[in-house]
């Protein structure tokens, strides 16, 4: 146990105290929240305006297009056509055919206009349209305006549950998709690290040199273990590093920046499929209304015991894949895809079983441990026991357990074989025959 | 006393008797040489008696109880053949690590490899890390990592590889002071040479099998050819009579002769003296261990063929 102590020990500090780990802990998070920053900003930045000319006008655009001014401009001027709109500035031509064999309206344009300038074009001639017809009829717009305005009001939902909570459905889902990926990115971060430490001690020619006074198993795992403190204490960090990088960009963001941001992202949601930036949005508005909504402590609990089960899970895998192959890194690569599959197939089952958190899918991939610490993590935020009934928690925590403790036995056969093994791979056909032997 | 017993221990791998049935004690105090050439077992036989392989059979007896790997290993040192430090680890936290795993304190481990530095004169090294120093000086520490416990037995493979003949002396004489403070060492090696000059006892195995076992004087002994060397004044011109020898060949003023069944080396003498010719030298020439490696080991297939084991 001693040992086993000093391994942890050697494994932690050797990595704790390099430059690279010290650089990640601080560069990440100021990645990510550059990333989320700078998208913000670049999604107000880069409304750039366009001015469309309209021609022959049938009478009812001019009354009923609305410019906006910071995105398209609609002018009506009488001495532009085809030929000249752009020497006199405009970005399009908007025309209306008369003839009717031909499409009705034309906008005519240099460049190829973008999604969002035609939708909203698109929107407005449809409005216009709309009214034109609604006044033909004898309805005056006030009228259609009021009855627009009760009915939006009358369809936003507030999905209300027999418990009285009432559950925000845009957090829970940034929650666990945050939890879900964080944990397969950790996982492969950690799990490579792993292997690579495996590697380093095989290729150095040491392993030999601590097998003759610690257990192969003990090495193993004290790697293991120290790794994983590695990992916590980085994740703990960047948690720390995140909540003061929150809590101080909103003094580097003008509140006139954020205001527009807002207004762009009301905008951008009445798109479809316009959406790209509304999680960064949400994180960024999500610090304010966190608290009361989820049930921090039991996603916290869930987070660290899924993050340390999943890790646990397959850094011995990887372990067990760096024991067995030499200086060549191309080696290693053959030998991990049938580890790293599932860990991807985890994410992928993870997207869609947030959607949809009932599944058979989801179930089976938040029960069964390749899967289970990155999809639970997405069911968990849903809410437990609404989504996640507790038999369910509690079976797949048991059984990520169950598979840790049989990967490690497995792995640690292998490792045992491999590591003192110079000068070839080992088939996936030779390690099961090790584990067989043994 | 036997420090070490080693009774018909076994190994098998799928593909080779890698120690097939072999047995023989290692003498406390004394300096072992084990011997073979590639692939004869040596590292599987090594790496059992420090624990890291279980025998498929057979025992191991340590300090007069049944080996313990658990235990044991603390009073072992070994330096295997195929050996390397953590190539980003300062060298002093590294040689303390080494011997906390070997079940030293902290400060005992440091005291310690002070001491050891300075005999070495590598004070200097302790801040660095291994890989800035050359193979030699890497060497050098690995040796010390090996010895800095006091351990009772003492496995070094190969130690001299890539040391000059200065560093390869440093260490050789270190070797001898340890022996001589009750260390026992087990020397593994293909250099023969290097195992007359240093060992008392050797075991040559050969494809898993003990071939040879004694002291260093009692192999040679027992291989000796009966052939002697006799110096001249001059050399005499023929052999008459009937010479209780044959002529094996010459050398300078030297007749090299193989003494005839039967006869003892002082009739060879006396011949000599009848005919009247001036001896200056007499001497016995016994086989060099490197000549009886050759000779056992020669005639068997180099490399070891695979073949399939049912065990």
């Amino acid at each position: 146990m001693n040992k086993i102590w000093l391994v942890i020990k050697r494994e932690y500090l050797t990595r704790v105290r390099n430059k690279t780990f010290l650089l990640s802990t601080f560069l990440f998070p100021i990645i990510i929240v550059a990333f989320i920053v700078g998208s913000t900003l670049l999604a107000i930045k880069s409304k750039n305006k366009v001015r469309i000319a309209v021609v022959n006008d049938p009478g009812f655009f001019q009354k009923n297009l609305e410019s906006d001014s910071s995105s398209v401009i609609f002018e009506y001027p009488t001495d532009v056509n085809s030929s000249n709109y752009e020497s006199k500035g405009y970005t399009g031509l908007l025309k209306v055919n008369t003839d009717t064999a031909a499409e009705k309206y034309v906008i005519e344009s240099k460049k190829s206009l973008n999604i969002e300038t035609m939708s909203y074009v698109e929107r407005q001639m449809k409005k216009a349209i709309e009214y034109n017809i609604l006044q033909q009829n004898n309805i005056e717009r006030r009228i259609l305006d009021s009855i627009s305005t009760v009915s939006e009001k009358a369809a936003q939902i507030t999905n209300q549950l027999e418990t009285g909570k009432e559950v925000n459905n845009k957090l829970p889902y940034i929650i666990g998709f945050g939890c879900g990926i964080i944990i397969y990115i950790t996982m492969f971060i950690f799990g490579a690290m792993v292997m690579r430490g495996v590697m380093e001690e095989k290729t150095s020619r040491i392993a030999e040199v601590i097998v003759s006074s610690v257990k192969p198993f003990q090495l193993m795992m004290g790697k293991i273990i120290g790794i994983a403190g590695v990992g916590l204490t980085q994740l703990l960090l960047w948690i720390v590093f995140l909540i003061v990088l929150v809590n101080i960009i909103p003094l580097f963001i003008s509140a006139e920046n954020l205001q527009q941001f807002q207004q762009a992202q009301e905008a951008q949601q009445q798109l479809p499929g316009g959406s790209n930036n509304t999680v960064a949005f949400e994180m960024l508005k999500a610090t304010n209304t966190l608290v009361n909504d989820v049930n921090w402590t039991l996603i916290i609990i869930c987070f660290l015991f899924y993050f340390l089960g999943g890790y646990l899970f397959y850094a011995s895998l990887f372990a067990a894949v760096g024991s067995v192959v030499n200086e060549d890194p191309q080696e290693a690569q053959s030998l991990m895809l049938p580890i790293m599959m599932p860990i991807v197939f985890g994410f992928i089952i993870l997207s869609t079983s947030i959607e949809n958190p009932d599944s058979p899918m989801a179930f089976w991939g938040s029960m069964i441990p390749f899967t289970s610490p990155i999809v639970m993590m997405g069911r968990i935020a849903k809410g437990v026991p609404e989504v996640v009934p507790w038999w369910q928690l509690f079976l797949s925590m048991a059984l990520l357990i169950l598979g840790f403790i049989f990967t490690t036995w497995l792995a640690g056969k292998i490792y045992r074989t491999g590591i003192l093994l110079y000068g070839k791979k080992a088939s996936w056909k030779e390690m099961i025959k090790w584990v067989r032997r043994s | 006393m036997a420090l070490l017993e080693v009774r018909n221990l076994k190994k098998y791998f799928a593909t080779q008797k890698a120690v097939d049935d072999i047995s023989f004690n290692v003498e406390k105090g004394s300096i072992f040489g084990l011997l073979g050439p590639n692939g004869a077992g040596k590292t599987t036989l090594i790496r059992m008696i420090t624990g890291i392989f279980y025998p498929d059979e057979g025992q191991i007896t340590f300090d007069g109880k049944k080996f313990d790997p658990v235990n044991d290993v603390l009073h072992i040192g070994y330096m295997p053949e195929e050996r390397g430090l953590y190539k980003k680890m300062k060298i002093g936290e590294q040689a303390t690590y080494l011997a906390q795993l070997k079940g030293l304190s902290k400060k005992e481990a440091i005291n310690k490899i002070k001491e050891w530095f300075i005999k070495f004169e590598m004070q200097s090294w302790w801040t660095k890390k291994v890989e800035d120093l050359s193979k030699g000086m890497s060497q050098k520490l690995q040796f010390v990592t090996t010895v800095l416990h006091e351990p009772k037995l003492i496995i070094l493979d190969e130690p001299f590889s890539g040391l000059d003949p200065v560093n390869s002396n440093l260490i050789k004489d270190e070797i001898y002071k340890l022996a001589q403070r009750g260390s026992t060492i087990i020397f593994s090696t293909h250099r023969m040479e290097q195992v007359e000059e240093i060992c008392d006892h050797i075991v040559l195995i050969n494809k898993g099998q003990k071939i040879l076992d004694g002291s260093v004087k009692g192999v040679k002994n027992q291989f000796k050819e009966n052939l002697f060397s006799i110096g001249f004044e001059q050399l005499p011109a023929n052999l008459n009579g009937n010479p209780p020898f044959e002529m094996v060949g010459t050398r300078d003023h030297a007749f090299i002769v193989k003494i005839k069944e039967g006869n003892k080396p002082n009739d060879v003498l006396n011949y000599f003296l009848q005919q009247r010719s001036e001896i200056i030298s007499f001497n016995e020439i016994l086989p060099s261990l490197n000549d009886i490696f050759i000779k056992l080991v020669e005639g068997t297939p180099l490399t070891r063929q695979f073949q399939a084991i049912t065990a």
